[in-house]
């Protein structure tokens, strides 16, 4: 079965297809001179849906969707994802798209810049804020990373509708339980060293945040510096950093059938943000954090300094499962074992902000 | 009538269409109201959801930049020519 792998960067969306994940056709850009914050592959309904929030620096943020796996796009005339004009607020970015269980097919999120939460009841066409994490009485104290305020994770919970978590930087983790008219600060556990009090109820940095595909209460946290495990849905954190070279980055992927399966791609410190040892590595785990393992067969030998952000690593959902990861450099690689091996995608594109990828 | 010259990067926004008629008068604000109800996808390229233009858009009324007179309040009368660019911002 192909598959689509889709690469926003910060000058377009470019997609790579593939039929056996070792050689791939990269086109684009599309939606040239946009920063592609987000993108999407809904699975779920019969024709595969890809989702796209882009940003023009001159024109701003909007959103659109695609039936046809990216030949054509519908932006809809009226904005698909707006502030109402009582809050005062602009939407900057679309950072998360994020199609809800199965069970519910119609319903997509997505988390924008500034920190919000929107739902689409329509397979992501429209969207409506959703107040009640907007009237948070925290939100005022919610701080910003350098990319800005923005809820970059957004994670439905599979078996309960109404349960969602959110994360975003310097504002930390939120959950509801009650299909988002209440939400609770969730960081119990998360250290904020940049702050004088380290372990505060919320203002934590918090990168990524990834579900465990078989046990869904099970979470796995990218922290700035902490790796993390929940193991409560979000109540209570633990470290999972020991055996990483380092504890600061921003990636964390879970595989999408294997509990306890993740990747994750560490960068020294928060001020010295490259590989550690200079050395391009993905790390993997495959018992929930307690070991890790080095990965970089076929992944460049000598000298590396590219970033991975928190949406440039991906697993797709064949079997093996492929690995993915964009650098800031604008490189791709890929792995169609799981990690165990990687090979060029595509090189010299923009910065990668974001990768996604599915069977199609 | 006003006259709504868009750039080249716009024109799909509009049917193709570099040049708009657009009949409301009075301020800047007012043109493109009516040019938000014809073209919504192309009003919010120059304004966001709460009516303020956009940062890196430039508006000019007869050749002046809007920011030099009274923004959204500048006064277009009949015959006027409001003109959309790009700043120079960009990497």
């Amino acid at each position: 079965m192909p598959v689509l792998l889709a690469i926003g960067t910060s000058k377009g969306l470019f997609l790579a297809t593939s039929d056996d994940r070792g050689g791939w056709q990269v086109s684009g850009a599309q939606f040239p001179m946009n920063a592609i914050y987000s993108v999407a592959l809904d699975t779920r309904r019969p024709t595969p849906r890809l989702l796209a929030g882009f940003a023009s620096s001159h024109w701003g943020p909007t959103f659109a969707t695609s039936d046809d796996l990216g030949r054509s796009w519908r932006e809809p005339q009226q904005p698909p994802i707006a502030f109402p004009a009582d809050t005062g607020a602009s939407l900057q970015a679309v950072w998360q798209i994020a199609p809800a269980g199965a069970d519910e097919p119609e319903v997509v999120y997505a988390g924008t810049q500034p920190s919000a939460l929107f739902r689409s009841d329509d397979g992501g066409v429209h969207y409506e804020l959703i107040r009640p994490l907007w009237d948070h009485p925290h939100r005022p104290e919610w701080g910003e990373g350098f990319g800005g305020q923005a809820i970059h994770t957004v994670l439905p919970h599979p078996d309960d509708p109404g349960r969602v978590l959110v994360a975003m930087s310097a504002g930390g983790v939120y959950r509801t339980e009650d299909a988002g008219v209440s939400w609770q600060a969730s960081n119990t556990g998360i250290r904020a060293p940049f702050l004088p009090d380290e372990l505060p109820e919320f203002g934590q940095c918090v990168h990524k945040v990834a579900r465990d595909p078989v046990a869904p209460d099970r979470l796995y946290a990218q922290n700035h510096h902490g790796v993390y495990r929940s193991d409560d849905d979000g109540r209570n954190w633990t470290s999972i950093a020991a055996g990483l070279p380092s504890d600061f980055g921003f990636a964390m992927v879970a595989h999408p059938r294997r509990s306890g399966t993740i990747w994750n791609f560490p960068l020294e410190a928060d001020i010295s943000r490259f590989p550690p040892d200079r050395r391009c590595r993905v790390y993997r785990s495959g018992d929930a954090g307690s070991s890790w393992e080095a990965l970089s067969q076929g992944l460049p030998a000598g000298d590396f300094y590219p970033a991975v952000l928190r949406d440039a690593m991906c697993a797709d959902d064949a079997d093996p499962a492929g690995v993915y990861f964009g650098t800031r450099s604008g490189t791709v690689y890929g792995s169609r074992d799981e990690g165990e091996s990687w090979s060029l995608i595509a090189a010299h594109l923009p910065d990668v902000l974001c990768v996604r990828a599915a069977e199609v | 009538m006003v006259i709504v010259l868009l750039p080249g990067v716009l024109r799909g926004e509009a049917e193709g269409r570099s040049r708009l008629e657009v009949a409301a008068t009075g301020t800047l604000g007012s043109v493109l109201d009516e040019v938000g109800q014809r073209w919504p996808r192309l009003a919010r390229r120059i304004r966001d959801e709460q009516g303020e233009l956009r940062r890196y858009v430039n508006v000019y009324v007869d050749g002046e930049d809007c920011r030099q007179l009274a923004g959204l309040a500048t006064p277009v009368g009949a015959g006027a020519q409001v003109q959309v660019l790009p700043s120079i911002a960009g990497g």
